[in-house]
């Protein structure tokens, strides 16, 4: 079905990678702790010191990942706000947690206001004074994807010229731990960068922030063209994933063989990784592809990582060394195709083009 | 052009009723759900008023028509009892071949069970079943597993307006093309989380709520789940089936004023309600009836009421809040008062803001006291405001009307 092109304009990113300057992961970071934490920016350049002391540190990271974002395109006011967060506040939460499991009041309202999912929408809306869309997405791995989605959609229908959409999580000790019990996580610590040799249950945890300002029309900084986000939830088969896939592509009028690069969401866990080697090796086989998640580690809307790697290399035409799953040559990259699945139950894609 | 939107099933679950049915019967009888707390294990239990779903966990098993198992939350249950009224409530178990979504809203999941088990949850594995049941995802999958959905699913809260905004994004992807169904609404359980997180902003009545009465004095919180479900025209009209209404307008707009409270001119009430006129493409006299957000808090109903005043000007509809009924679901608050709204069309009635006495001086209207059944009502609103100024505005028509 024809839909219009929308175009990455600005991005905004925090991830246990320096993406600070005009490099381009020219090293790649090692860490061998129990999960990826981020690089924290300096958050006063982005937020007024004083508001920042209350805030947790999941809000600082929506607040100026989203920033940087606007900055990037030069967009003063999106025509809406749209945040996906697997799990909000974490940090706030446990606060919360603690004090009620121990039958207190909570005599502090703050971490309850900064808990509420929708805090880091409303509070970037509050600080540029926008009225326009306001949304919040908090389904799991679809978080990020349905925020997206949300705002392509209001460039389609006309609702919105620039939409500002973005994806966060943080990661604590005791939330990994508690995860840790469900074996989601590798038990052990392990180092990024040699994540695929284990072969182990569980993926390394991670978080990070990715806000992107997408737009009806190209600008100077324009990344790439954004064309689908799509999600599916529990296929029924591998057969009715590819085939979904499949669909996806034809819908927007390409085909496997247009493929230049294909991103994959491998994670380490081997109860899942096989996924992306099925995916592969039915729809793409011979194409180059890359990875990503030893960059940030495993994480809900971990697919704002992809979208930042994809959009780079597009604009850039580099497929950086660090993130190469094969040595297959490519001239001139057109076309990205970027997969992910969270645990075989949540399913998104995503396909961006240079033109 | 965009497709139509209609409204072919309602599912609703709520402190006065467990069913459609039951729900409508007790609006007719003017009762409200209110009461002292009996089902949540918490010390506010004889300070704060709630309208709590009348059915313990094992009952709520045997309405959803699942036999009880560990692993299931109330916020769960309560969606998959009302999700899959309003399924069936459409008629859907023998029309397959639609491109179908599940749009459900909550506020804090799976809360109700992870604060019980939290201590659980930091030292043993006797619990770890309910760790996966705490995110706002899983009731959503739950019910989308119950109906066998795939296609499209998604979870999102924005607070007070959560519900409202499930079903704005339904129809929106509906008139684009996306999906040709959309299950969407909202589910809440009461918990000690968010109770205590709101006694702890102190905006909780003692008594029952009064919106939009001088003395009003805070929020009374209800629980409950809501879902409708709406269809893309050529596909409501298969089957022969009753269409209930058509969506016809929505507006979300952001207060960007304060975390917590609402504008004194109540800007984005204003905006969000504008926008879903402009679209409806009414006049503001057209407007039959307005189902308020009206939490009874100092701010909500004076900033609502002002932007109602701004916006309709002479032309003021019929306005209440049934709050006083239902109590403040928080995220299923959308699609409740979505489906009473509705249901105000297809009765042709407006129903009352239940305890209210005193006129507020700011403002110069006042709500409906008294169940009205002798009108025609062919265009009603519904408004959602949340935190963070997530305001929401849903205008449904009569169908055929």
């Amino acid at each position: 079905m024809e839909r219009p092109a929308a175009w990455i304009n600005g991005i905004g990113i925090i991830c246990a990678q320096d993406t600070s300057g005009p490099g381009f992961l020219s090293e790649i970071k090692e860490n061998t702790t129990d999960f990826l934490s981020v690089i924290n920016p300096d958050y006063k350049q982005f937020i007024n010191p004083i508001a920042g002391r209350r805030m947790s540190r999941l809000i600082k990271m929506g607040i100026t990942s989203a920033r940087m974002a606007l900055l990037d395109a030069q967009c003063e006011m999106p025509d809406a706000i749209i945040t996906g967060t697997g799990l909000g506040s974490v940090e706030d939460t446990e606060k919360l947690l603690a004090e009620i499991t121990a039958d207190q009041n909570i005599l502090n309202p703050t971490p309850f206001i900064q808990s509420t999912y929708n805090t880091i929408s409303s509070q970037v809306a509050i600080n540029l004074k926008c009225n326009n869309y306001n949304s919040t997405y908090v389904h799991r791995a679809f978080s990020f994807e349905s925020a997206l989605q949300d705002g392509l959609m209001q460039i389609e229908d006309g609702s919105a010229e620039n939409i500002l959409a973005g994806g966060i999580d943080e990661m604590t000790l005791i939330h990994l731990n508690i995860i840790r019990r469900l074996k989601h996580w590798k038990t052990e610590p392990v180092s990024n960068l040699a994540l695929l040799e284990y072969n182990t249950p569980g993926a390394l945890a991670g978080e990070g922030a990715a806000f992107f300002v997408a737009g009806s029309e190209r600008n100077q900084n324009t990344y790439c063209a954004i064309r689908r986000v799509r999600t599916l939830y529990k296929p029924e088969s591998i057969v009715a994933c590819t085939d979904w896939i499949n669909n996806t592509l034809q819908d927007a009028g390409i085909l496997p063989g247009d493929i230049d690069l294909v991103i994959l969401g491998y994670n380490g866990d081997r109860e899942f990784d096989d996924i992306y080697n099925t995916v592969y090796s039915e729809l793409f086989p011979g194409k180059p592809a890359a990875w990503f998640k030893h960059l940030s580690g495993e994480y809900y809307t971990a697919m704002g990582v992809a979208l930042w790697l994809g959009a780079n290399i597009l604009k850039r035409q580099v497929i950086p060394a660090g993130v190469r799953f094969n040595d297959i040559a490519v001239s001139s990259i057109r076309n990205i195709v970027i997969y992910n699945q969270y645990r075989n139950e949540g399913h998104s894609l995503i396909l961006l083009s240079s033109e | 052009m965009p497709r139509r939107v209609f409204v072919t099933g309602l599912g609703l679950i709520s402190g006065i009723g467990k069913d459609l049915h039951e729900n409508i019967t007790s609006l007719l009888e003017q009762r409200s759900g209110i009461g002292k707390i009996r089902y949540l294990a918490t010390h506010l239990r004889d300070e704060i008023p709630v309208s709590e779903v009348k059915f313990s966990n094992e009952e709520l098993f045997r309405l959803a028509g699942i036999e009880p198992a560990e692993g299931y939350s109330r916020n769960a249950l309560l969606g998959m009892i009302a999700a899959g009224e309003a399924f069936r409530h459409a008629g859907l178990n023998a029309m397959p071949g639609a491109r179908t979504g599940l749009i459900s809203a909550t506020t804090v999941g799976g809360m109700d069970k992870c604060e019980l088990y939290y201590n659980d949850f930091l030292t043993n594995d006797n619990r770890n079943i309910y760790i996966e049941t705490y995110d706002c995802a899983d009731s959503t999958q739950k019910i989308a597993d119950q109906l066998g959905i795939r296609d499209y699913i998604t979870t999102i809260s924005t607070a007070c307006s959560s519900a409202a905004n499930a079903i704005l994004l339904g129809a929106r992807m509906i008139r684009l093309g996306y999906l040709d169904r959309v299950i969407a609404g909202g589910t809440e359980s009461l918990t000690k989380f968010h109770l205590n997180g709101f006694n702890a902003l102190k905006i909780l009545d003692k008594e029952a709520c009064k919106p939009f009465d001088a003395r009003r004095n805070g929020i009374t919180l209800g629980e409950g789940a809501a879902y409708i479900v709406i269809e893309a025209e050529d596909f409501a009209m298969k089957g022969g089936r009753e269409l209930y209404a058509e969506l016809i307008g929505y507006g979300n707009a952001c207060e960007a004023f304060h975390q917590t409270a609402s504008s004194p001119d109540g800007n984005g009430a204003f905006l969000a309600m504008k926008k879903a006129l402009t679209m409806s493409g009414l006049e503001p006299g057209q407007i039959d009836y307005i189902n308020a957000h009206g939490t009874g808090t100092d701010n909500n109903d004076l900033s609502e009421g002002i932007a109602i005043e701004r916006l309709f000007g002479d032309a003021i509809p019929r306005v209440s809040s049934t709050k006083p009924i239902t109590g403040h679901t928080t995220s299923a608050a959308g699609s409740t008062e979505a489906i009473l709204s509705i249901l105000c069309l297809t009765n042709n009635m407006i129903l009352p803001n239940l305890n209210f006495e005193h006129q507020m001086p700011e403002l110069h209207f006042s709500p409906v006291r008294e169940l009205i059944t002798d009108i025609k009502v062919s265009h009603v609103m519904s408004n959602s405001f949340g935190f963070g100024g997530n305001d929401t505005s849903l205008i449904f028509k009569k169908a055929g009307g």
